[in-house]
């Protein structure tokens, strides 16, 4: 029963981190970089809705109506303002960029918010939905049911609109993208736009859940990462996967064995799965004719 | 040969020479006699803090610690009859940043001292470059067994190291419960693990059993997997090696889980004040406990000093002052006593004079230190949230007064009276 429980807990959490790994692995599909910044963004959704629900006593989830545009509006700033200008060495440029992107924001957060732990709190966060002898956290079925609505917008617009062409042409060949017509700065900007709009909505779940503070960042960016890697960078579906793999693992190891060896088991499947498939799960090998 | 009106060239020269020889003399004189009115050379402290990264909450509490000593120190004379002058840099959590630091405080600002920072994982690389160069690293943060393990004699600890932190409650429930099944959860910190195994092997010893055990890494995020494993255990009694995020973390999920033990000890969290009410609720705090070394209401040296200074300076009240303002405090308060004892900046004379048995007060209580710079004087305590109020309940027979302790807590969202 306890396994049970944990692989269902795992596929519940699995959800939202796969929400947040989905932005970052579509910013790298689009635009080669690893946003780095992407943990610190986190915090500042996170930071973003705890101001909501303390000042004004907006619900959480509510929160998102105003953080999600802000944060979206962000990204796309971001993308205008200190991506697009570099013209020389983008790649590694840009992974700098977003660094220090990302410790100007902890230090706002730092100054603004004091060290001390914080958590968002709303009537619902400690109840949970009992079926026979699981419990299933209440905050944690929301999320899921909010992050499997997303990816499938997500999924829609991808592969259902204009955008989504124009976007996954520019993850397929950028150069190519732009003989035919494509603005990619465009398609970029609103990428890391979407991306970290995502990270608005997954910064408000991680804040339920968790306490934290200005520095949490750091355990949530190395996760995404191994996340985006074992999934495929540029592929969302892969991001879903990998997502839900690595935390029922991670949730099964912990109760059947030790917390301690959860993390170990993921990672040696991980070198296994790169070892015969370097790509990830669901990446393409040579899509990017340069 | 050109006759200028002082006389020969020859001339001119030794008059020349001998202008320049009489500023000289001047000038060294005009340093070598001492200005009565010159200010004392303060004493400089080196002390790094971890300002960002994991343990910046912790961080912070230390540096205000520090400050506060310095300022309570500088209104008693100072140490020496000099104003003590401190320096910070931050080590973001970071092990090697924390290196570089002290030796940046050590071989560049030649500060006279230096303090310890947070954390054992900080203090054991900090203490090895102290010891390269022969300074004395009195600390309050750093109690785990690994500080002192090592076979350094210039590592000080003023607070219960932690091998003893829980042992206070350990013995109070082998004394009064009947030996049942405990919870146990841990991080594997080389300070909170060993406070939960040591109090695990002293309770197994006395035929508790071990319902289940638990170790997880520093970085998790997700705890409902060990929050189900332990509410699944049906354990009345948990005990729990947390510091404050998972601590927030488990018992929300304790909450979430339906797990409501009659007996919760946690080894850091509830000590956080405001922190902890604010993150888990203050109706989630009744009989939660936690050990600390410290009392806010305590008679010991300094104490009543320090807690006035804390709220002035920094606002809040009495439950608002992290536990790890009077560990720094005390390290301050006893480097202070030492150094003035020694009566010199020596950090080899301060350290013969540390391990030579000396007692010390500070607002902790009583120091002295072991061979291995333990402090083996300290007594720590037990707290428990009472309606909203955090109270010392152990141990008994004291020298603080303590309230009656909770042996069966409420459920989950009942605080009478808060």
């Amino acid at each position: 029963m306890l396994v049970l429980q944990a692989i269902i807990e795992g596929v519940l959490v699995g959800g939202f981190y796969a929400l947040m790994a989905a932005g970052l692995t579509l910013v790298f599909g689009v635009m080669d970089i690893v946003n780095f910044a992407i943990g610190a963004l986190i915090v500042l959704g996170a930071y973003l809705s705890y101001s909501l629900t303390i000042h004004f006593h907006i619900d959480p989830f509510v929160s998102l109506i105003f953080t999600t545009p802000l944060m979206t509006a962000l990204g796309m700033f971001i993308y205008v303002f200190l991506i697009k200008p570099i013209k020389t060495n983008k790649v590694v440029m840009s992974l700098l960029t977003m660094f220090a992107v990302a410790t100007l924001i902890e230090g706002i957060l730092d100054i603004c918010y004091n060290s001390g732990f914080v958590q968002i709190h709303a009537s619902y966060i400690n109840n949970s939905l009992r079926i026979g002898k699981l419990n299933f956290p209440l905050i944690y079925v929301l999320s899921f049911l909010l992050s499997a609505f997303l990816l499938s917008c997500l999924y829609f617009v991808t592969y259902r609109t204009k955008f989504g062409r124009s976007l996954r042409a520019s993850m397929q060949n950028p150069v190519a993208a732009r003989l035919v017509g494509i603005d990619t700065d465009r398609v970029s900007m609103i990428t890391l736009g979407i991306g970290i709009g995502l990270a608005a909505i997954g910064g408000m779940i991680f804040g339920t859940t968790n306490a934290f503070n200005a520095s949490s960042s750091y355990d949530i960016i190395s996760r995404l990462l191994v996340i985006v890697i074992l999934g495929g960078f540029g592929s969302v579906g892969g991001a879903l996967v990998a997502a839900i793999f690595m935390l029922v693992i991670q949730d099964v190891v912990a109760v059947v064995w030790s917390p301690v060896w959860g993390s170990t088991a993921f990672y040696m499947i991980l070198m296994l799965v790169l070892l015969v498939r370097p790509q990830g799960l669901f990446g393409k090998k040579g899509v990017r004719a340069q | 040969m050109h006759i200028s009106r002082f006389g020969s060239v020859a001339s001119r020269h030794k008059v020349q020479l001998g202008a320049a020889l009489s500023a000289v003399a001047l000038a060294v004189t005009g340093l070598a006699v001492p200005n009565a009115n010159a200010a004392p050379k303060p004493i400089t402290i080196g002390i790094s803090v971890s300002l960002s990264g994991d343990f910046s909450g912790d961080g912070k509490a230390t540096q205000q610690g520090y400050k506060i000593w310095a300022t309570w120190q500088n209104a008693h004379g100072g140490i020496l009859g000099r104003p003590v002058v401190l320096k910070f840099l931050s080590d973001a959590s970071s092990p090697t940043q924390v290196v570089t630091n002290y030796q940046k405080f050590i071989t560049s600002d030649k500060v006279d001292f230096v303090l310890g920072p947070y954390s054992t994982k900080l203090t054991k690389p900090a203490s090895d470059i102290a010891n390269r160069y022969h300074y004395v690293m009195l600390e309050g943060i750093g109690g785990g067994p690994s500080v002192f393990s090592r076979g350094l004699k210039n590592v000080f600890d003023v607070s219960a190291s932690a091998t003893y932190q829980l042992v206070t409650y350990a013995k109070w429930l082998a004394a009064t419960q009947k030996p049942q099944p405990i919870a146990y959860a841990t991080m594997d910190d080389p300070f909170i693990q060993p406070m939960v195994d040591f109090a695990k092997a002293y309770l197994d010893a006395k035929g508790f059993t071990e319902a289940v055990y638990k170790v997880y890494p520093a970085e998790t995020t997700d705890f409902s997997p060990i929050a189900s494993a332990v509410a699944a255990s049906g354990a009345k009694i948990a005990i729990l090696g947390t510091m404050p995020p998972d601590g927030y973390a488990m018992i929300q999920n304790f909450i979430q889980a339906k797990y409501n033990p009659d007996q919760l000890i946690m080894a850091s969290g509830p000590d956080q004040g405001a922190d902890f009410t604010k993150s888990v609720g203050i109706t989630n705090t009744e009989g939660i406990m936690v050990p600390n070394t410290w009392i806010p209401t305590s008679n010991y040296t300094g104490n009543k000093d320090m807690v006035a200074l804390y709220i002035k300076t920094y606002g809040g009240d009495i439950n608002s002052i992290n536990a790890d303002v009077p560990e720094a405090f005390a390290a301050g308060q006893v480097l202070a006593q030492a150094v003035n004892k020694v009566g010199s900046t020596s950090n080899v004379k301060l350290q013969a004079y540390l391990h030579s048995g000396a007692k010390f007060m500070s607002v902790q209580g009583p120091v002295q230190f072991a061979a291995d710079g333990q402090n083996s004087g300290a007594a720590p305590y037990v707290f428990q949230w009472q309606t909203g109020q955090y109270v010392p309940v152990l141990p008994l027979g004291g020298p603080d007064k303590v309230s009656p302790i909770e042996t069966l807590r409420p459920a989950w969202g009942t605080t009478p009276g808060a």
